[in-house]
Order: structure tokens, then C-alpha cells, then sequence
């Protein structure tokens, strides 16, 4: 009885903080947004529920359109980033000896460590007109002018795709590393070639590792805000450009809070359904633990 | 060595790996070169070594640790990362104890309720948080005339919103070692006669240290570098962030912010150096 009673006091003193962490800073705040974007200025101070914000988001092709595009460059850094990252995994978990695996991990983990707004600014030095590579390359004689890399799309995209890899790289080489390596000799024994291997063994085993680095490079990339501004200047138009613009700048934060759920709403959809033809679920992959 | 590819494969493999960590050096390399570049520019052509972007008193090559703006925004990022890091560490561990040795309903749910704030994009966290704290302020201004000076965009919220994700990963990190404790460990200490209090802190913490100060670091780390989430939150005291991004739209760029850049990459690596440090399990005796 008395230790029941123990059990059940440490219980609702654990589940205080977390109820507190939860309740204040995730859910209320969440909750006074919606609110918030579901009120409409009528007139100064008077406000009355409505659609309204949400109506105006989609009555506006330049909101939508930045949305759609934000969600494109988005999936394509992802798919980017996957390609480009998952040999890089293969070859920490699988190829690499057990000294130089641990090195090039931490190798890999150090940019994380370094803020996303020094890494912008590396990228600006390397690219801008005067900036390392056009400079190297005219004196090296391939061009005669200047040439300015940055803000343009591209740019953006390979900034993007440096910033988030690491989130790629490291749960795909934790799930590879769990991989038997038995099972993929078993599978060259079995007399199949390196693709078949691949496609048939390695890849589905490492499924939830694809699908939560996907989850994760997905939604950090849509909701960036320093790297496609930085990058892409002015007219990088990334939808929480859109977001900041209609808080900060034309202090509507009616419309700014709808703009708010719609990303929210949006990139919520794009995983459940990444989510679904992966045959996966939220659970067997960013929480598994 | 799980596959034995040919010769000419692998050497290919290894040529991609080896240019995909320039690819990743590459940007960083550039932002702390140009510290010790003697050009109030940063680009080539290299005009030759000096420190003067860490120590020179006087404009027009004013160093870093005589700029004063700079030097107060690293004093601000300090004092928020510490606050972050404190707060974070001990939230985390409760939700550690919370998730790894209690029963209850709906475990699952909440499981994913915790993990969650890492995917919500920091930008909408930021504005979350700034809509309902702003929110209170004026209703208890307006009702009970009551000034909650510390709702307005400024430090505490700062703290509150990097704290609102940077939670997850200090629970995810302390969940992590929690698991891997042999409980028959705690066992034999009651067996002993040990109190609950006693156990606690002569068996159970100690072996949570190592990844609770791993925790902190990497809280801390996180919270420095934060950009997104602080953007909305920020008041007159702007973390080093934030006043290196003010200075980069509105002066343009200027060696002390390879001078800051350098300063911040030597210090994370220190720190984050330490964590994998302690982190190491020490050889049983």
C-alpha cells in the first residue's frame, strides 16, 4: 500500500514538468494561434470569427505559389539529401574501420555544431562575386569576369542541403549500424549482385532510418528562414519570408498566425502521406529510440 | 567489411567521401580564414597574418573583443544558453524517469507529444509563443492593469521558446543512457537497506552524469547558435546571433564577423569535445 503510494507521487512529480513543458509552451500557444488566425479585422479593434485569413491566403496567387514552391525545393533538398548522404552513412556504419568510423561521425556531427548564420556566411564568402571561388577561377584564367554564384535558386538549394544532411546522416548510419553485416553477405551468397543487394536487403532494413531523416530534413528545410533568405536575397521568396513579412513588417497577426497553420498544415500532409507510401508510421520512426 | 567490391569501386567510394567532408569543411574553413586576413575586406587576395580582428582597439579595424555590441550579444547568448541548458537538463531528466520507469495511459501518445516540438518549425514556435505571451500581457493590462513587463519579447521569453524544443533533445539524450541502466543495480542497494533518496543519488544519478552533462552541452550549444525561434522573441537584448545577422544586413560583411565566426567554431568544438568526453565510459575495473 505504502509503496503504491510512492509509485503514484513519483509519478505525478515526474509527469508535472512534462505536463507544465507541454500544456504552456506547445499546446496553448498553438491553440491561442488558431485562435488568433480565425479572427477577422473588421474594424479597428473589432474582430469577428471567420475564415477570413485563410480565405485571403488562397485568393492571393503570390501566398499559394511561394507555398507550393517552398514545398518543392523542400522535397527536392530532401531528395537530395538522401541520395547524397545515405553512401556517405553506408560507408561510416559498413566500410569504415572502427578508428576512422568514430572520426568521421564527429566529422560529420561538427557543422551541426556551428551556427546555421556562420554557415550561411562561409557560403556567402565562397560564392559572392568577389568571393573565393569566382576569384580562383579568374586566376586560373577559365573566366574573364566576375561571376555571381549566389541568389539563385541552385544556391539556395545546395545551402540548404549542407545545412540539413547531418539530420540525414546520423539516424541512417545508427539504423545501418544495428544491420548484421551477416545479412548482407547472406545475400551475396544467396548470388546476388551489388544493386540487388541494395534494393532487396539493405534498403528496406534501413527504412525507418530513411523515412525519420526524411521527416526531419523535410520540416527543418520548409520552415528555414536564414539560409534561402541569406542566400537567395530579396526574391528567394520562402514561405516564412511570408510568415515574418506579415508579423514584423505589416504587423497583421491575424494573417500571420493563418499563414502560420498553413505551413504547419502543410507540411503535416506532406509527411502523413511520405508517411503512408512508405507503409510507416510516426511511432517505428522519430520516436523509435 | 561487410561487401568486398572491386578495387576501382571502392577507391571511387572513398574519392566521394573524401570530397563530400570538403564539401562540409568548406564554408567554415572560408568563415575563419578571412579572421587573420589583414584587409578590411573578406576576400582574396590575402593581404597578409594579423590578430587585429580579435584585439585592435580602433576603428576602421575595430577587433572583437573591443566591439561593444558584439561583446554584450555574447554576454546575452551566455547568460540565455546557461538558463536553456539548466532548465532543459532537469526537465529532461524527469521526462527520462517519466517515460523509462513509469506506467501509464496513453505512454505512447505522450511519447510522441514530446518528441513533436522538434519537427514544428522553429519560425512558428517563435510566433506561437510571441501570440499568447503577448496575448496575456494585454488582457492583464487591460483587466487588472497589471504590467507582466517579462511577456514582452525579451529575455524570459527567449528562454522559453529555445527551452520549448531544445527539451526534446535533452530528454531523447538522457532517455538514451536511462534505458541501458541494470536496474538489479538499484535492487541490491535496497537490498542493502538503502533509502530511496540514497539510492537515487549514490547509484542511479551518477550513472545518469555523463549524459546529462552531454545534454547540457549540447543544450547549450543548440541554444547559442539558435536563430529562428529567437527572431520573434528577441527584445532590446539581442543575443550574438541576432546582432551578427543585424550587422550583416545592414553594414554588409566584415572581418570581425570571421573574427566571431572563428571565436564560436573553437569554442563549440571545445565544448563539444568535452561532451564526447565525458560520455566515454570509463574501463570497468
Amino acid at each position: 500500500m505504502k509503496q503504491n503510494d510512492i509509485k503514484r507521487l513519483s509519478l505525478y512529480l515526474l509527469f508535472a514538468p512534462f505536463a507544465l513543458w507541454i500544456a504552456l509552451l506547445i499546446i496553448l500557444p498553438h491553440a491561442g494561434m488558431l485562435y488568433i488566425s480565425l479572427r477577422e479585422k473588421v474594424a479597428p479593434r473589432v474582430y469577428e470569427f471567420g475564415l477570413g485569413n485563410y480565405i485571403n491566403f488562397f485568393n492571393e496567387p503570390i501566398y499559394w505559389n511561394t507555398l507550393i514552391r517552398t514545398g518543392s525545393m523542400s522535397l527536392l533538398v530532401t531528395v537530395l539529401a538522401l541520395l547524397l548522404g545515405f553512401p556517405i552513412a553506408y560507408y561510416i556504419a559498413k566500410i569504415a574501420g572502427y578508428r576512422t568510423r568514430g572520426a568521421l561521425f564527429l566529422m560529420c556531427l561538427i557543422p551541426l555544431w556551428v551556427s546555421d548564420l556562420i554557415r550561411a556566411f562561409g557560403w556567402i564568402l565562397l560564392l559572392r562575386e568577389t568571393g573565393i571561388i569566382s576569384s580562383s577561377l579568374q586566376w586560373a584564367g577559365v573566366i574573364s569576369t566576375p561571376i555571381e554564384f549566389l541568389y539563385n535558386d541552385a544556391t539556395v538549394i545546395v545551402g540548404l542541403v549542407y545545412t540539413v544532411i547531418l539530420f540525414m546522416i546520423v539516424p541512417l548510419v545508427s539504423t545501418l549500424d544495428g544491420m548484421d553485416d551477416s545479412m548482407i553477405e547472406a545475400g551475396y551468397n544467396l548470388g546476388g549482385n551489388g544493386p540487388t543487394v541494395l534494393r532487396r536487403i539493405i534498403i528496406p532494413y534501413a527504412m525507418p532510418g530513411i523515412v525519420s531523416g526524411c521527416i526531419v530534413v523535410f520540416m527543418l528545410t520548409a520552415g528555414s528562414y536564414l539560409t534561402p533568405i541569406l542566400l537567395g536575397g530579396k526574391n528567394s521568396s520562402w514561405f516564412t519570408e511570408q510568415i515574418y513579412d506579415q508579423f514584423i513588417t505589416r504587423y497583421n497577426w491575424e494573417s500571420g498566425a493563418a499563414f502560420g497553420f498553413v505551413l504547419l498544415a502543410f507540411t503535416s500532409l506532406v509527411i502523413w502521406i511520405g508517411l503512408k507510401l512508405s507503409g510507416q508510421t510516426l511511432s517505428s520512426t522519430v520516436a523509435r529510440s | 567489411m561487410a561487401i568486398k567490391p572491386n578495387m576501382v569501386f571502392l577507391s571511387g567510394y572513398r574519392l566521394y567521401v573524401a570530397a563530400f567532408f570538403l564539401f562540409l569543411a568548406a564554408p567554415l574553413v572560408a568563415a575563419g580564414v578571412f579572421a587573420f586576413n589583414d584587409s578590411v575586406f573578406p576576400s582574396l587576395p590575402w593581404q597578409g597574418f594579423t590578430l587585429d580582428w580579435f584585439f585592435n582597439d580602433t576603428e576602421p579595424k575595430l577587433g572583437m573583443f573591443h566591439d561593444r555590441r558584439l561583446l554584450r550579444g555574447l554576454y546575452y547568448s551566455f547568460v540565455i544558453a546557461s538558463c536553456v541548458s539548466l532548465l532543459s537538463v532537469f526537465v529532461g531528466t524527469c521526462n527520462a524517469f517519466l517515460f523509462v520507469r513509469c506506467k501509464f495511459p496513453a505512454k505512447d501518445f505522450f511519447y510522441i507529444m514530446m518528441v513533436l516540438p522538434l519537427v514544428i518549425p522553429g519560425v512558428i514556435l517563435g510566433i506561437s509563443i510571441l501570440l499568447l505571451a503577448s496575448n496575456i500581457a494585454n488582457g492583464a493590462e487591460e483587466a487588472l492593469s497589471l504590467d507582466l513587463g517579462f511577456l514582452r519579447p525579451g529575455i524570459v521569453l527567449v528562454v522559453l521558446g529555445q527551452f520549448s524544443f531544445i527539451t526534446t533533445i535533452t530528454s531523447l539524450v538522457i532517455i538514451a543512457r536511462l534505458k541501458k541502466f541494470d536496474e538489479s543495480m538499484e535492487e541490491a542497494a535496497f537490498n542493502l537497506g538503502a533509502s530511496r533518496a540514497r539510492v537515487l543519488r549514490t547509484i542511479t544519478l551518477p550513472f545518469l552524469f555523463p549524459a546529462m552533462a552531454a545534454a547540457g552541452i549540447v543544450a547549450f550549444l543548440v541554444s547559442f547558435e539558435n536563430f529562428n525561434t529567437t527572431l520573434f522573441l528577441v527584445g532590446s537584448e539581442a543575443p550574438l546571433t541576432i546582432t551578427m545577422y543585424d550587422r550583416m544586413v545592414k553594414v554588409g560583411s566584415t572581418p570581425v564577423l570571421n573574427a566571431v565566426s572563428f571565436f564560436l567554431m573553437v569554442g563549440s568544438a571545445l565544448l563539444a569535445l568535452v561532451s564526447v568526453l565525458v560520455q566515454r565510459d570509463k574501463p570497468q575495473t
